[in-house]
């Protein structure tokens, strides 16, 4: 039978759960015995996903992230979501060095870090609506 | 002053911890300029020993300081640095502006 799972968290958008986010995935995906790496890139994934909920999504108010995970055979499938700001120019976000935050020491390598660290990262965004980060990785052993 | 900071000289020296995301950074960027006014740093080592996970919080951290120092040659290093750190250095290119010395070997192993 293939292997199926899933589980939905919902949180609130307060930077002291950014480390609850990714350790719960960390724990999820154990069940596919991934490598350390595989799990330390997982988790920095997840973290950037969130930060940019938190940071970006909300700037800063306490409203709801909802992160899920299923697994799809040796794949596992994150989804990040916020009912926030949206992004305007998902293509501009996305490139390597761009921030609208550089006052905050933010690096604008949020979405770098996950395309390098995940398999496939989609973005799907409305102005005013909100945001969902979905991302894919298959765990190789 | 704050444990994760210790100053000797002109050079300050930044114990991270075992996670350095976006709490965390925010936490050290204002500890660390604090220090930074009281007195004259030239040269900020990042120390990485006990870190086990970052994310481009950290990123942000260092290229801010780095900033912060006038962006001169050799003024911020990473030490004791463990593949998934040297990853995000590398990946994020702030390798090019410091030194990176890698955690020894023998430290590793431990708990393999």
């Amino acid at each position: 039978m293939e292997n199926t799972n899933e589980m939905t968290i919902v949180f609130d958008s307060r930077p002291v759960n950014e480390g609850l986010a990714r350790v719960t995935v960390a724990a999820f995906c154990t069940q596919l015995n991934p490598t350390l790496e595989e799990v330390a890139d997982i988790k920095t994934a997840v973290s950037e996903a969130v930060t940019n909920c938190i940071i970006h999504g909300y700037e800063g108010k306490v409203h709801k992230i909802r992160l899920s995970c299923r697994l799809r055979g040796r794949e596992l499938l994150i989804d990040v979501a916020d009912e926030g700001v949206g992004i305007k120019d998902v293509a501009k976000a996305m490139e390597p060095m761009y921030t609208t935050k550089p006052e905050k020491d933010r690096s604008g390598m949020g979405f770098t870090f996950m395309e390098a660290f995940m398999d496939e990262v989609s973005v799907e965004s409305q102005v005013g609506k909100g945001t969902i980060v979905h991302m894919k990785k298959a765990i190789r052993r | 002053m704050n444990p994760l900071f210790e100053t000797e000289g002109a050079c300050l020296t930044i114990m991270l911890p075992a996670e350095v995301d976006h709490p965390v950074s925010d936490m050290i960027r204002k500890e660390s300029d604090k220090v930074m006014e009281k007195t004259y740093i030239k040269t900020v080592v990042f120390d990485f020993e006990k870190t086990g996970f970052m994310d481009s919080s950290g990123i942000g951290l260092i290229m801010g300081r780095y900033k912060a120092l006038g962006m001169r040659n050799g003024c911020i290093r990473a030490v004791h640095v463990n593949g998934h750190v040297e990853k995000l250095l590398r990946l994020s290119g702030v390798h090019r502006y410091m030194e990176i010395q890698r955690q020894e070997a023998a430290c590793e192993n431990i708990g393999e």
